[in-house]
């Protein structure tokens, strides 16, 4: 331990007792000729006590500034708790925990199997193509194929050059793989599935030559050993570049998004190939999705170009809660059919005793009506125009309405996308007209 | 078809009632008295289940469709496969253990604590095997971090494909997590941090599924973990360790962490070369593309969660993350990207981990496009599709973080498309 009143105190403390000291010296009696030296050791405990004062103040100022420090991080801290945000880092502790025990050589060499690019790391051993693929067929082909063309969704392990730039390329061990080392280690570390880690170094070695054969990169005769290893030549060794992202992507992106006009329409290109069932047991099965992309609406800043019509699946879709529809005549089949259709609507109209405005008008005796005339409806502009016309609804108006409303009439508030078949519209506007006032 | 792609009739009902009643504004006004108001029923009167009938619950029977899936054609066998989170589901922002997607390169595996051994070598001055009860008395810390697969909506590269956000994002789960920091093990081993040192890591599994890691990282916010949303890790998730490494592909986050080696170099492993590369137009590759970019999707309403209760009030959920820090906005377009409102943020999420958003609106039955866009905190904004593949062409699987779009029809039923 440092004897220096300056190191072993804090800053403040320090200083008094250096001056207490030199106090209690001067007030000793002691021989004459002792003067000098004490004078001088005066000198010198006052030149150190006030150096340690210089210092002291130095202290100070910078504990003060660390109390200020403190001060700020505390409140920093005190927002992050209220925020619920604060964590504290786990402590680092210079020196060690003691915890965990030496690793004995013979446990690393069980365990730490695995080859660097440059080929350190591999066992003293070889393998030959042919011994390679009597290996090759007893334990890979059975996934792999027994030229590594690959079984079912199992790798293909052969082929697929110069197809990297295609839609699909075929990414194999003579096609893609950058390393040799790559290969080695996963057969002998992860390979065969199933009995991963059973195969000796020498099997190792000659089933990877088997597979250089099988991307014609060795010829027949061709032995892989721990000494050849480094002469063969990877096929996609120069493929790969380092993620570039960050220069090619990021600061092209890191912009302020747009909010507002950023397209002028939308149109939808692709459905989902797939619809995706769900049984209750768990799993999933897929089935091609039939629908067509024309089917759908394109979108403007007004919204979609049209709602299309119900389901295409109606037994699926949702049943609106039809509102009490009276029946004119049960043995009319085009007013059965026409109250079938009518379904369609009634989620916004309704029709038949007490009928009220919805979210459309109620329809009862429309067939004859000015259109735009039900009261207490508030119509579109277009349909308040057509009502200061005087335009009439005739069997021929609705029907060509109701095929096309959009269309019709553009501006309608109606969200209906129309009825496409002849026997709906008739059936529709037959069962209308069966609504008297 | 399953209910959870048709709404219950109950549902529909209930809608088609609002609807029928006015569904505009305003509470539906009901013709006759509720008989599950009126009448006495059996939960009101009988007792119920008593205590310790699951010693370890599981969810109400009502909620058994909400399930991790898989598609069974996409891989080879279920062995080394993947299946997905029911991300359409679940609300706010952590992920059920027992419910977050799986991904084993060789089945998942039974490893007691007991029998649980870590090791580190290579450039360290002292290689050291830990038992789990060594983990435990290092200090430790406590973070939400989302995991993502790298191959995360990656069939969707070629078009839309599957109809389902489970299945086009459902490759990503969201957990607070227990552990050591990585960089505490490396110290205790002595272990040579210089920045142009690797940390090469593997699994106890018959894959092993070794990855590199560059120190930098190593030293920053990797964490051994032991614990998952406060209980022990499940054996799908690698019980009784793995390695968390914030923000990266979820193909580092070793699962049955076994062996940690400090090296000179990357590895270059098989999960490093021949997998989870990014192939560009040329064909040339992109390795190491470790960090997950900004992302975005609406989980409701989406294919699986169609809206069945009519116009009115609809509240539009997603999730968003970015591998590189914390999400700072998000923003929801109705009508396929032309103009974009700024959604309102569940709670600010922590640091590489997911955030919830909402848009609060008024549907007024019309179709829409829904897409929703995130940026984070380094400003990155989540690309389209369109200008993903104008850099990347059409040849990755893997680090697809496009816009994605569904298709409301005026019914309520939503699909995966593709829009111009």
């Amino acid at each position: 331990m440092s004897k220096s009143p300056n190191l072993l105190l804090p800053a403040l403390g320090g200083t008094a007792l250096v001056l207490g000291v030199a106090f209690g010296l001067m007030n000793r009696d002691y021989a004459a000729d002792k003067i000098d030296t004490l004078e001088m050791r005066v000198d010198q405990v006052s030149t150190q006590a006030s150096s340690a004062a210089e210092k002291a103040k130095v202290e100070a100022a910078r504990a003060a500034e660390l109390e200020q420090q403190v001060a700020e991080i505390q409140a920093a801290a005190a927002k992050q708790v209220a925020g619920g945000t604060l964590a504290e880092p786990a402590p680092q502790i210079e020196g060690r925990y003691g915890l965990g025990r030496a690793a004995l050589a013979e446990e690393i060499a069980a365990w730490d199997v695995d080859v660097l690019p440059d080929g350190r790391g591999l066992p003293e051993g070889s393998g030959d193509v042919w011994t390679g693929e009597e290996v090759f067929v007893d334990y890979c082909a059975s996934c792999h194929g027994d030229f590594a063309e690959g079984v079912d969704n199992w790798p293909v392990l052969a082929g697929g050059f110069d197809t990297l730039a295609n839609e699909d390329p075929v990414k194999t061990v003579g096609s893609y793989w950058p390393y040799l080392s790559t290969v080695w280690d996963y057969v002998h570390r992860s390979m065969p599935f199933g009995s991963a880690g059973t195969l000796t170094a020498d099997e190792t070695y000659a089933i990877v030559a088997y597979i250089l054969y099988s991307n014609d990169m060795v010829d027949d005769d061709f032995v892989l050993s721990n000494e050849t290893f480094n002469d063969v030549e990877m096929h996609n060794a120069e493929g790969f570049i380092v993620d570039d992202r960050a220069d090619v992507e990021y600061a092209e992106w890191s912009v302020e998004p747009c909010m507002e006009s950023c397209k002028d329409e939308v149109s939808i290109t692709m459905r989902s190939v797939f619809l995706v069932e769900t049984p209750p047991e768990g799993g999933s099965n897929s089935v091609m999705n039939p629908a067509k992309v024309d089917d759908l609406p394109s979108f403007t800043a007004a919204g979609p170009s049209f709602i299309p019509a119900a389901a295409t699946k109606p037994a699926e879709a949702p049943a609106p809660q039809v509102t009490e529809v009276a029946v004119a005549d049960d043995g009319d089949a085009l007013l059965k059919h026409g109250e079938k259709v009518f379904r369609k609507c009634s989620a916004c109209h309704a029709v038949g005793d007490g009928a009220k405005n919805k979210v459309g008008p109620q329809l009862n005796g429309v067939m004859g009506r000015i259109m735009g005339s039900v009261e207490g409806f508030g119509y579109s502009n277009v349909f308040a125009e057509a009502n200061a016309a005087g335009k009439v609804w005739t069997p021929e108006e609705m029907a060509a309405f109701l095929a096309k409303p959009k269309s019709y009439i553009k501006g309608t508030k109606m969200a209906f996308a129309g009825l496409k078949k002849d026997e709906d519209l008739d059936a529709i506007t037959a069962y209308l007209a069966s609504f008297a006032e | 078809m399953d209910d959870i792609f048709k709404p219950s009739r109950r549902a529909f009902l209930r809608g088609s009632a609002a609807l029928a009643a006015g569904g505009v504004a305003g509470a539906a006004a009901a013709d006759t008295p509720d008989q599950l108001i009126t009448e006495l029923q059996d939960w009101a009167s009988y007792t119920g289940v008593g205590v310790d009938e699951t010693p370890y619950g599981m969810p109400i029977s009502f909620e058994s469709h909400v399930v991790r899936r898989n598609v069974e054609w996409l891989t080879a066998s279920p062995i080394s496969s993947i299946n997905f989170t029911p991300i359409h589901a679940l609300e706010g922002t952590i992920t059920p253990q027992g419910c977050a997607f799986e991904r084993h390169h060789s089945g998942a595996i039974e490893l007691s604590k007991l029998d649980y051994r870590l090791m580190i070598n290579g450039l360290v001055d002292q290689p050291l095997v830990f038992t789990y009860e060594d983990l435990e008395r290092f200090p430790r810390e406590n973070h939400v971090y989302f995991c993502e697969c790298a191959a995360n909506t990656g069939m969707e590269w070629a078009g839309a494909q599957l109809n389902g956000v489970q299945f086009t994002h459902g490759m990503i789960h969201n957990m607070e997590y227990t552990g050591v920091p990585l960089r505490t093990l490396l110290k205790e081993a002595g272990a040579d941090i210089s920045a142009d040192k690797w940390v090469y890591v593997e699994g106890a599994d018959a894959s092993s599924n070794g990855r590199s890691i560059p120190m930098e990282k190593a030293l920053d916010d990797v964490l051994v973990a032991f614990k998952a949303n406060g209980e022990a890790l499940r054996m799908e998730h690698g019980y009784p360790v793995r390695l968390v490494v914030p923000g990266w592909e979820g193909n580092m986050w070793v699962k049955w962490l076994r062996r940690i080696e400090v090296t000179d170099m990357a590895v270059e492993s098989r999960e490093e070369t021949s997998k989870y590369t990014d192939v560009l137009e040329d064909g040339t590759a992109r390795k190491w593309t470790w960090e997950m970019d900004a992302k975005s999707v609406i989980t409701s309403p989406s294919p699986q969660m169609p809206i069945t209760h009519g116009k009115g009030p609809l509240v539009i959920s997603g999730l968003a993350w970015s591998g590189h820090g914390k999400i700072t906005l998000v923003d929801v377009s109705k009508d396929g990207g032309i103009t974009w409102e700024t959604a309102r943020l569940g709670k600010q999420g922590d640091t590489k981990a997911l955030t919830r958003f909402y848009l609060d609106m008024d549907w007024d039955g019309a179709p829409m496009l829904l897409q929703s866009r995130a940026m984070d905190e380094t400003g990155y904004v989540q690309p389209t599709k369109e200008q993903l593949r104008e850099k990347r062409g059409e040849n990755s699987v893997y680090h697809n973080n496009c816009i994605q779009t569904w298709y409301v029809n005026a019914e309520g039923i939503a699909e995966n498309v593709e829009v111009s």
